[in-house]
């Protein structure tokens, strides 16, 4: 037996193996749902639109004549007599990122087919999104009317900073809000009971999919934003 | 569609034909407004071409209006025509067919994709209606100056109508691309797996994947080009004087804006010359009656092409004022794209050899574009090498190599494809000798507007120009040539309503089709009703036995063996 040439088959790893023949298969080449693989996608297409907007912030950041403003300064929120840096910008990341658990244990709870606790879970996560949100406003408005900072200019550094802060955060803060606004759709649907009649819950996992992929997005913004 | 929901029927007239789910009739719709945006691309180019031969004539053109028509010929041409009448009308129409599918993944999405492109085209038009005009920045749209006052359109509406407008579009595109992309690769027929598509399918899938990963840098573009023309803000600003006095502008890179454009901007090229590369290696396969030459390296081939197309973008910008390091690594690259791109060419070549070539108008289509291509790709090279582009760059040398490369050579594709799957769509031949007519005067009309560029380019006369008159280094007999482009242009252009006449009458009073009339192996021949009906394939879907290229097989009957026809059946 042990004379015998190996075959190409035997020869490759199965992860690879795997991947090979699901690229050779006919009809599908992933075997999920089609709204799943389009999700997908999307979400590549979209990384390289908040990819473009990031680099572009670096780019201009680094070859920009004035200095950048100092960040820990311009985000610092004024609690009970002393500056703290990034305290508000790090509840907002802990609520994003908690509502990440949320949505992927409403994807959890939709393959186990519990209508209700799904919604519920579902509905959390949009809450999430909306402390999110409204968070954000919190934060535009103290930058805009007590910081005086405007996407023209600023008194702290160069202009572009207020131009890139709120063009990019303003960009997230719209993904998140059509996130909400798709969730509170699909929670809707999912308490109705439409995917128990389907028998197929598979859309909270494509809905969690960019939730979890906006959360991720909003990672780099606050690498790249407020710690450099 | 879901998978195993049922197919969506349409409901009275205006579902039928006007909000039409169905992609045969999205595509059609797609090609319609595509031509006719493209005819207004074309009426402006002859607009500019009156100026540049015979200055003066037509008192109407001054300089800010001859900007216009550059700027806007050239958006129209590369966007709103090429990239929408391919991805958009062959996309659609030969996707779900040669793929044996009944239609897109989610054809709602698609519809949507159609009439949001119909209202980026319509924003579009809007800005020749507005108080300062369309924008006069050149295609390319390059800040500072595309939007100080100065600028055609910059001081009104007629920028922001143009970025807008672009950003609608990238909508519309992924909308459709997403499809496009699902539709590929989650919905082929049995027996259809990858290495079985038809070479186009390929081709609209990497240019699809192309788009959705390009577009992007433009739309990030776009939106901050609005920012710091309505706003204020300085991304691609730095600090200008005008007439002594600052501008409220400073710090910002306008050398970022050109980084983006062209991120976008040249895997837009191959977004327009893959679709064509596959509309070749179709048309030459069928009517030379012979299989592809190297079916798999023309796949690799092609996902090279599609790679390196992400990396050889500065290319574009040799004389912006980049580190000369970053032109080596460009110059590197966009030689190395040349390796793939010549692999093809040669394999469509051998294609040719032994072969039975039958002289059908799409035949002549496609040998036409062989020697197109390999002379603008020829040239290319001369561009891409960094010494030889800088006294050329900005030159009619590069008017002369793009328009061959990516105008001429795409557009020639893509009459051979009309040609091609006209009798697919309306179940009737175009008529012979009126398309030989109009493809002796283009093909031979073409060479004669872009051959003297070259030769005028290398005179140093440079490109955009409004007048050519008042500078030394000029010499007088580039006018005469000039004018001799130009009469060659308006014939040109007249002649394109004789394929327009063609499609008119032929759709009326063309003979009859018949299912196959080109004998070729695809799908989209094979429907159970010629032309193909909703839902594509009656009751059963087909199934696929072999590759889309059986063509003279030995002990067959026929000289070409369809997909769906099983190896018992051959004799």
């Amino acid at each position: 037996m042990s004379s015998q040439p190996v075959s190409f088959e035997e020869s490759v790893p199965d992860n690879l193996k795997g991947l090979v023949s699901d690229w050779s298969s006919d009809v599908q080449t992933f075997k999920v749902r089609w709204s799943k693989a389009m999700m997908w996608i999307f979400l590549v297409s979209d990384t390289f639109i908040f990819g473009s907007f990031l680099s572009a912030y670096m780019a201009v950041r680094l070859t920009t004549t004035e200095p950048w403003p100092n960040t820990s300064e311009v985000f610092a929120l004024h609690v009970g007599g002393a500056d703290i840096p990034l305290l508000l910008i790090a509840i907002m990341t802990f609520i994003l990122i908690s509502s990440s658990g949320t949505m992927a244990m409403a994807v959890t709870s939709g393959y186990k087919k519990q209508r209700v606790r799904t919604g519920v879970l579902i509905l959390l996560t949009a809450l999430g999104g909306v402390a999110f949100v409204g968070m954000q406003m919190f934060e535009w408005s103290k930058l805009i009317f007590e910081e005086g900072i405007r996407p023209w200019g600023n008194d702290f550094g160069a202009d572009q900073f207020g131009g890139f802060f709120f063009m990019i955060t303003g960009f997230h803060g719209l993904h998140v809000s059509i996130g909400v606004i798709y969730l509170t759709t699909i929670a809707v649907r999912v308490l109705q009971g439409r995917y128990d009649r389907l028998d197929d819950y598979q859309i909270v996992e494509v809905a969690g999919l960019y939730w979890h992929f906006v959360d991720l997005v909003w990672i780099f913004i606050f690498a790249f934003f407020y710690l450099w | 569609m879901y998978e195993g929901q049922a197919l969506y029927h349409p409901k009275g007239w205006w579902g039928r034909y006007v909000f039409s789910q169905d992609h045969k009739v999205i595509a059609l719709q797609y090609i319609c407004v595509a031509l006719a945006i493209g005819l207004t691309g074309m009426f402006l180019s002859l607009l500019m071409r009156m100026q540049l031969g015979f200055p003066g004539l037509f008192e109407s053109i001054d300089a800010g209006n001859y900007y216009q028509d550059v700027t806007m010929h050239g958006m129209i041409m590369v966007i709103y025509l090429l990239t929408a009448l391919f991805l958009g009308g062959f996309g659609n129409y030969l996707i779900p067919l040669m793929l044996g599918s009944r239609d897109m993944a989610f054809p709602f999405v698609n519809m949507l994709s159609f009439w949001v492109y119909f209202l980026s085209v319509i924003i579009l038009v809007c800005s020749f209606f507005v108080e300062s005009g369309p924008t006069g920045a050149g295609w390319t749209l390059y800040p500072p100056q595309s939007i100080l006052p100065g600028t055609p359109g910059a001081d009104g509406a007629g920028i922001l109508l143009m970025l807008g407008s672009l950003a609608v579009f990238i909508i519309a595109f992924t909308m459709g691309g997403l499809n496009y992309i699902t539709t590929v690769l989650q919905s082929r027929a049995k027996g259809m797996n990858m290495m079985r598509m038809p070479l186009i399918i390929w081709c609209l899938f990497l240019a699809t994947f192309l788009g959705l990963l390009a577009f992007p840098a433009l739309l990030v573009g776009a939106i901050m080009l609005i920012f710091d023309r309505v706003l204020e803000t300085s991304f691609f600003m730095p600090e200008i004087f005008k007439g002594g006095e600052v501008l409220n502008y400073g710090g910002g890179s306008p050398v970022l804006f050109q980084h983006l454009f062209w991120f976008f901007g040249h895997p837009e090229v191959y977004i327009i010359a893959l679709p064509a590369f596959g509309i070749i290696s179709e048309l030459i396969s069928c009517h030379a009656r012979k299989n592809i030459f190297g079916y798999n390296m023309m796949v690799w081939a092609l996902i090279a092409i599609a790679g390196i197309a992400f990396i050889v973008w500065a290319h574009h910008m040799y004389v912006a004022g980049m580190n000369p390091y970053l032109g080596f690594f460009f110059a590197t690259t966009t030689l190395i794209i040349a390796i793939p791109t010549a692999i093809k060419v040669y394999n469509w070549v051998i294609t040719l050899w032994n072969a039975n070539i039958r002289m059908t108008v799409p035949m002549l289509y496609c040998l036409a574009f062989l020697i197109t291509f390999l002379i603008g790709g020829l040239t290319g090279l001369f561009l891409g090498n960094v010494a030889v582009d800088v006294p050329l760059s900005d030159t009619y040398f590069v008017v002369g190599h793009f328009h061959m490369v990516m105008a001429v050579s795409p557009v020639l594709a893509l009459y051979g494809g009309l040609y091609h799957w006209y009798p697919s769509v309306t179940g009737r031949m175009l008529d012979d000798r009126l398309g030989k007519i109009h493809f002796w005067i283009t093909f031979v009309g073409t060479y004669l507007i872009y051959f003297p560029m070259h030769y005028i380019g290398f005179l140093g006369v440079p490109r955009r120009y409004y007048s050519n008159e008042q500078y030394d280094f000029i010499p007088e007999s580039v006018n005469d040539l000039n004018q001799f482009i130009t009469v060659c242009a308006l014939i040109v252009g007249a002649a394109q309503f004789i394929l327009l006449y063609n499609f008119i009458v032929s759709a009326v009073r063309g003979k009859e089709a018949g299912s196959n009339p080109w004998g070729a192996c695809t799908l989209e021949w094979q429907t159970l009703e010629s032309p193909p009906g909703h839902g594509n394939w009656g009751d059963k879907l087909p199934v696929v036995y072999r590759w889309p290229y059986d063509y003279g097989l030995p002990g067959a009957t026929d000289d070409f063996v369809p997909q769906n026809i099983p190896d018992e059946q051959i004799t």
